[in-house]
């Protein structure tokens, strides 16, 4: 009884925050909105006994990807505000759509007799250690690499490109003066 | 009523739904990116509810460690494209921008 309980809230942190993601018009509303739903998510792996992807989704989501994303709706604000005049020619379809998929899965996951039975709870550190070191060797190594790529691709994509200045150097500051 | 696998289904599918909706109304690019992210999460919740109610092993579970670490790379890159086009043409809006260099 106490675990439905505590299940329920867990899900309604989860979904009730993500509504506000998706609908808020200010975007940083939005970011704190996505900080709600990223705990309930962690506290719901939490509740499938999977501590060490929930201790990991607090880290990395919450600790890294968040802040990343905060960051960058600060660093990219536009002072002049959110334009409020569009029509609903965007959201009447994507909610249509939304909504039959949503339709497809529900009725997939009440007709199929899933079957099966809850694995106790146990820790499950030590086993995933073991497999990452063992039978997952190769893709964590790539994964890896590919974390490493991207990180490097992610700081020369944004980097301050000074020693292309002089080859542009008119054109890039008259823009610029026309965009002021 | 007794918690079992087609409940952390239909929060998935809510999360999925939700983000799905955010990509595709959204014209901010952060809000694009908070959608995928959205569908991530719900990804990851499937991997960990079949991997505890259907499976039984441990599986799933590494499965979402390797999708977590994926989204992180993909936050980090999108991040830096969406602050380049800022850089760049002065607006974040998805439906603006047509190319990434000017």
């Amino acid at each position: 009884m106490t675990g439905d309980l505590i299940f329920i809230l867990l899900a309604l942190l989860t979904v009730v925050p993500a509504v506000w993601v998706v609908s808020s018009r200010n975007i940083v509303h939005a970011g704190f909105g996505l900080l709600f739903t990223l705990f309930g998510a962690a506290g719901l792996y939490a509740y499938m006994g999977a501590d060490f992807i929930a201790v990991t989704q607090l880290m990395v989501y919450i600790g890294g990807v968040l802040v990343l994303i905060l960051f960058t709706v600060m660093m990219t604000r536009v002072p002049s505000g959110g334009r409020r005049t569009h029509g609903l020619d965007r959201y009447v379809p994507a909610g249509v759509f939304a909504a039959l998929v949503f339709g497809v899965l529900y009725k997939t996951i009440t007709s199929v007799e899933w079957g099966g039975s809850e694995q106790p709870a146990m820790p499950t550190i030590a086993e995933i250690g073991t497999n990452f070191m063992t039978s997952y060797i190769f893709p964590f190594e790539y994964v890896s690499l590919v974390l490493l790529a991207a990180l490097i691709g992610a700081a020369i994509l944004i980097r301050e490109r000074r020693d292309e200045q002089p080859a542009d150097g008119e054109n890039g500051t008259a823009e610029r003066e026309v965009q002021q | 009523m007794n918690v079992g696998l087609p409940h952390f289904l239909t929060v998935a599918a809510v999360l999925f739904c939700l983000g799905l909706y955010a990509v595709m109304s959204r014209r901010n690019a952060v809000g694009i990116l908070m959608g995928v992210e959205l569908m991530l999460n719900a990804a990851n919740l499937n991997f960990v509810a079949f991997s505890r109610y259907v499976q039984h092993g441990i599986d799933g579970q590494i499965m979402a460690a390797f999708v977590i670490v994926l989204a992180a790379a993909e936050a980090a890159v999108a991040l830096a494209i969406v602050l380049a086009m800022f850089r760049n043409f002065g607006t974040v809006h998805a439906d603006t921008v047509q190319s990434l260099k000017r």
